[in-house]
């Protein structure tokens, strides 16, 4: 596991908010995911021998939450909230909109390598709906024009890179 | 009537102009000086002002907050722990979001105050995973709180020290559930625990004294705690004190959020007065008052029976317009206000797939403990969701209702009732839909439909 | 010896019936002394309770007071305390009893909610009972005739699992099959702390899983195909053997080690075909070791002795009996013969090697054979019945783990003759020109060095193939029965024991195990109230006092704490 050094100090410090180590542990899956972009598949060993557990018990905890991914995804995460609230309002559009753009399907790297697109369960933001987070930045009424806009925005991005 | 006037206690500072997030724009207003006054007084009299407020959670299930506190066990020596549960994911409900992200410090004090009455020594903020600016907004939060001493050791001089923590969550609607939550800040899979034994209140997180209170439950705490139990419990209506915050969504003119005092505005007054009524040129059919668990009332149905009013018992009756959005009132028509999430659906919406939509959800966010809410939940899922782009047959319709039915009271934790109650609900209420689904979806869907699964 | 604590008894009524129970019994081990069965998966009660499965669903209520004066509220239609009935049904292996509770398990409500769940374990279940191995121990299969519907009303797909894969060296699991009731895991990690399984990915989805690059390799795996309630882990080697309902059960015992864990063989038309544990609560619980299940393999091994042989020549049994006798005779100065006996003979067979070696005025001696405890289920003492030889006398002191003694006074021209019993002399340190020094009579199921050096070979029976008992560490003594007819050439070593002590003594003793225990009842003080066939299946403790002294080699293990502490626990 190669960490950057940053994330080592914020991995120790965060343990220590705890009274048993075993609590760090989706901090320290967050803190691995994000500096890495995904989980890799020696983290359960890594995380075990930092908390003093067997892998299976980090392993269980990957897979349960949706959040974890075990595979490297694009380079920006399009998350469209699926929920009813944002259905009623389009949010299925919404998805097929980025899918489109980007030549890609739900959960598949798109050809470019630019974005994942996922449709995952209510973002908690139903009042401005349809909602799609890209990234950690939560867009509000994207409906399909704005899906469009928001996919040129992404774009115009990779292009300065 | 019109509908009465917001009361904004909660919300007070939401959307307000020049208004941030950091300590210094809320002690310019006023803020951290309830704590300054409660860390003065003896922690039993705070716990007393809650008792007295009747304030009820507002996570969801209504529970009052000071019997919550009592249940605590404060002999076992062992610490107690206050969980503030940030992991708002009930569909439709939007209102923690806003305090945290908007008004963070008032969740801070409201929390340091429940710690203090409590004798708590370490709280835990467990946050959604899909908040990450809320978690590091909080972060800061509690670092500038800590640096003005209102967290952290020997607050404001007292002796009494108490630390917070921000917990991130990583997409799980079970962590809202409170054993869940817990098993979830111990590093586990949310699978949530058997009750009895595992009452939070005695052992819960670390098999320790546990509180968990929802974010907007503190800081109502932080109101009572400043203007009295008293004051507070005259706010709204006996037995609904307070305020309370509705999230509106769904096909109304201006869905949001909007803060009452409790029981004193009617489903009517809010969705056509205040959410300014449907979308053009449409009607009202369903809406589901407080979050996608509870279940839906159908417009043009109504309600009959006696109700307690003072000491009197009044007959009512009452269209789904007319119903006080209130626990009790919302609980006596067989559905509740749980967290206030309002969904309001539009005559451009066929209610198989709606329904089809809220299983999918619950279907993918059952932990898979027990056996029940496991397979019951996929199983309504791939029948509603056949309905919709397979097989619709007829007989459907009661093989749902008869799925659905074998879940509730079964299960370990409230998710089973949370996932069945829409198909129950739906097939009482939406019956024939369902029936003459399979004719339905051959012909062509009103404009304006959206696909819904 | 201390008695154990009265517990304090609660009085619950289940179905109409009153029972008093201890404090702490949960509603299935209480339904379970009046003869009621609560149907349940994920209970198991050696492990932790999780209430995952819900299937132990019942129904309960509390008597009514009145919640101001705490005074009993009557029915007047009973004349007896009314009952607060809960109106939704609790799980039986998460409530305690408490005084006064009620519980039914065979209303509607209870009927209603078990045939719920039945119908949601087998919508996602396969329909392959004809070729899965469970399939007549199956607990799903089971509860299916009792509550389930008869037909599916599940048109859906089927979730898809992984099928046949390999947990361990031992261990099958097909994921489809499993009903997610959690045992396999809690087993691996409170019994045996070895927190290999876990479940992966969420809801309906969730899958058993062994970690990645992981086995689930412990000496233990295979309790988890016990536990199993369903056809989900299965024996590698027992796989597709035998149908369950073919195969006769005969109780045993252990044999690997002085722990004496209960078993089960399992076998028909002579042939045994897996061994499974015995629930003893105070020896092995419900487990036992994988070792201890491959111990029958031994029976059709290849160098088994069948047939007996005098001088290098076949014979009948007298004869060789009559042959042995002849060497008795011609060295009949004291200490001229040597009985080795065996930790691993039984208590009977022990008995009458201590008679026979009275008869030839013989040393006696044991060979011992120590290993590392596993702290569970085998413990230091690999042989299952050294206290068996203390409590009959044949020896007085714990045995060594060679005969050097014995060498000695071989080379001293002292021994001349030496009767082995299940023992290879040298295995246990007698060299070969010692052996060719004396006579050997020999005793055993299976060849080794001393059979093939013996003047007088005399075959016997495997622990599978007779009936007796064992003393265990705790001076537990316990029985084992036959479970298969012995190979031809053999014979009984009670008979063959019994003949020899005929022909050296001129005393007739009976060589069957009924017969025999009359005449140990009354020379052997220990057991002198006893007699075989009253012995209780779970053992019945002995007196252990006039051995307290001596310096046991085990350590700890379930249910077992050494007196003293343990030599090898001292120095490691």
């Amino acid at each position: 596991m190669n960490l950057k050094p940053e994330t080592l100090s914020k991995i120790d410090e965060v343990i220590t908010h705890y009274p048993t180590k075993r609590s760090a542990m989706l901090p320290l899956l967050h803190l691995i995911q994000e500096d890495i972009g995904y989980l890799p598949e020696d983290t359960s060993e890594w995380i075990a021998a930092k908390l003093d557990l067997q892998p299976i018990n980090v392993l269980e905890v990957i897979t349960f939450y949706p959040m974890f991914r075990q595979k490297p995804i694009g380079r920006r995460h399009v998350k469209v909230c699926r929920t009813l609230s944002c259905a009623l309002l389009g949010g299925y559009k919404t998805c097929a909109a980025f899918e489109k753009e980007f030549h890609t399907h739900l959960g598949e790297v798109s050809p470019d390598g630019e974005v994942t697109v996922d449709f995952v369960e209510c973002l908690a933001s139903c009042g401005t709906a349809p909602v799609v987070m890209i990234d950690d930045e939560l867009h509000e009424k994207v409906d399909v024009a704005k899906a469009k806009q928001l996919s040129d925005q992404i774009r115009a991005e990779a292009k300065q890179r | 009537m019109p509908a009465p006037a917001q009361r904004r206690i909660i919300f007070q500072h939401i959307d307000e102009p020049g208004y941030t997030n950091d300590i210094g724009c809320y002690v310019r207003n006023g803020g951290y000086e309830v704590l300054k006054k409660a860390v003065g007084r003896k922690p039993e009299e705070l716990i007393d002002e809650v008792k007295k407020s009747g304030l009820r959670g507002r996570g969801g299930a209504g529970f009052p907050c000071g019997v919550k506190w009592g249940l605590v066990d404060r002999k076992s020596g062992k610490p107690i722990y206050l969980i503030v549960n940030a992991d708002e994911s009930e569909p439709g409900t939007f209102k923690d979001r806003y305090i945290m992200h908007q008004d963070p410090h008032q969740l801070i004090e409201g929390t340091m105050i429940s710690c203090f009455a409590n004798n708590v020594k370490q709280a835990y903020i467990y946050i959604r995973g899909e908040m990450p600016h809320g978690a590091r907004i909080l972060e800061k939060a509690i670092a500038e709180a800590r640096a003005a001493n209102f967290v952290g050791p020997n607050i404001l001089g007292t002796g009494y020290s108490c630390e917070i923590f921000v917990h991130r969550g990583a997409g799980a609607y079970i962590c809202g559930e409170e054993t869940g939550l817990i098993e979830s800040l111990e590093g586990k899979r949310a699978n949530p625990r058997i009750k009895p034994p595992y009452f939070p209140a005695v052992l819960g997180l670390y098999q320790c004294p546990t509180i968990v209170n929802n974010v907007e439950t503190l800081c109502h705490v932080k109101y009572i705690a400043e203007h009295g139990g008293e004051a507070y419990s005259k706010i709204g209506t006996p037995g609904n004190t307070g305020t309370r915050i509705f999230c509106v969504s769904g096909h109304v003119q201006r869905p949001g959020y909007y803060e009452f005092p409790a029981g004193t505005i009617t489903m009517g007054q809010l969705l056509n007065e205040v959410c300014g009524g449907p979308l053009p040129g449409r009607t009202f059919k369903a809406v589901i008052p407080g979050g996608s668990s509870a279940k839906i009332l159908r417009f043009g149905e109504r309600f009959k029976g006696k109700r307690k009013v003072g000491a009197e018992m009044l007959d009512y009756d009452w269209g789904v317009e007319d119903v006080p959005m209130d626990f009790d009132s919302l609980g006596m028509i067989g559905t509740m206000g749980g967290s206030g999430g309002v969904i309001v659906m539009d005559d451009t919406v066929n209610m198989v797939e709606a329904l089809a939509n809220i299983n999918a959800f619950y279907s993918h966010e059952s932990c898979g403990q027990c056996t029940p809410c496991r397979e019951g939940s996929l199983w309504m899922k791939k029948i509603s969701s056949r309905m919709v782009h397979g097989l619709a047959r007829p007989e459907d319709a009661a093989l749902l209702k008869s799925v659905a039915d074998q879940i509730p009271g079964r299960t370990i934790c409230a998710f089973g009732e949370a996932c069945s109650w829409p198909t129950q609900s739906f097939i009482a209420k939406f019956g024939d839909e369902f029936k003459q689904y399979s004719e339905t979806k051959k012909t062509a869907k009103p404009e304006g439909a959206h696909e819904l699964v | 010896m201390i008695a154990p604590a009265k517990p304090d008894l609660v009085t619950v009524n289940i179905d109409g019936k009153e029972i008093a129970v201890p404090k702490g019994t949960n509603v299935i081990e209480a339904a379970r002394l009046v003869n009621v069965d609560v149907p349940h998966y994920c209970y198991h009660p050696k492990l932790s309770i999780v209430g995952n499965c819900r299937m132990c669903l019942i129904e309960m209520g509390m008597p009514a007071v009145d919640p101001s004066t705490k005074a009993a509220i009557m029915d007047p239609a009973t004349g007896k305390q009314k009952i607060n009935w809960i109106p939704r049904p609790q799980i039986g292996c998460g409530t305690n009893v408490s005084p006064g509770l009620h519980v039914k398990t065979l209303s509607p409500m209870v009927k209603d909610a078990r045939e719920g769940v039945m119908e949601f374990l087998l919508i996602n279940h396969p329909l392959d009972c004809p070729i899965c191995d469970q399939a007549g121990e199956c607990k799903l299969q089971e509860q299916a005739t009792g509550y389930g519907r008869g037909y599916s009303r599940f048109i859906e797909q089927k979730n898809v699992k992984p099928k046949r894969t390999q947990l361990g060296p031992r261990v099958t699991l097909d994921d489809e099959r499993c009903i997610l009731c959690s045992r396999c895991i809690r087993f691996s990690k409170e019994i045996v702390k070895d927190d290999v399984l876990g479940f992966v990915d969420r809801g309906s989805y969730s899958t058993l899983t062994c970690y990645p690059g992981k086995k689930l390799e412990n000496n233990y795996s295979l309790n988890t195909v016990d536990i199993c309630p369903v056809g989900a882990l299965t024996s590698s080697d027992f796989r597709f053997k035998m149908r369950v309902w073919f195969l006769k059960q005969t109780n045993a015992i252990d044999t690997e080690s002085s722990v004496g864990a209960n078993t089960v063989v399992w076998s028909r038309e002579g042939v045994i075909y897996r061994i499974t544990p015995r629930r003893n609560d105070d020896v092995n619980d419900t487990w036992l070791a994988d070792s201890a299940r491959v111990l029958f393999k031994a029976v059709k091994a290849s160098d088994r002795l069948t047939a007996i042989k005098i001088n290098g020549t076949d014979g009948a049994l007298d004869v060789a009996v009559n042959a042995a006798a002849e060497l008795f005779k011609s060295n009949s100065a004291p200490g001229a013969i040597a009985v080795v006996g065996s930790g691993r003979s039984s208590v009977e067979e022990q008995f009458l090697t201590r008679k026979l070696a009275d008869a030839l005025k013989a040393s006696t001696q044991l060979v011992s054979r120590v290993g590392q405890g596993d702290q569970l289920l085998i413990s230091a003492d690999r042989n299952p019945n050294v206290r068996g030889a203390l409590v009959t006398g044949l020896i007085t002191a714990l045995p060594f783990g060679e005969l050097t003694g014995l060498g000695a006074q071989i080379d001293a021209g002292k021994v001349k003759v030496i009767v082995a019993i299940n023992e290879d002399l040298a295995a246990a340190g007698l060299t070969s020109a010692q052996l060719t020094k004396v006579s050997v009579v020999y005793l055993g199921s299976h060849f080794n060095a001393s059979s093939a050096a013996a003047k007088v070979v005399l075959p016997t029976l495997s622990p599978f193939e007779k009936s007796g008992t064992f003393v265990n560490q705790q001076f537990r003594i316990q029985k084992f029965f036959k479970a298969v007819p012995g190979p031809v050439g053999a014979t009984d070593d009670l008979m063959v024991l019994a003949k020899l002590v005929t022909a050296a003594a001129g005393l007739t003793l009976p060589a069957e195990i009924n017969a025999l225990w009359k005449v140990i009842a009354a020379e052997v003080p220990a057991l002198g109230t006893m007699a075989f066939a009253n012995l209780p299946e779970t053992g019945l403790l002995l007196d252990a006092t006039p051995f307290a002294a001596l310096p046991f080699a085990e350590g700890e293990t379930l249910h077992y704490k050494p007196a003293q502490p343990a030599v090898a626990a001292a120095t490691a």
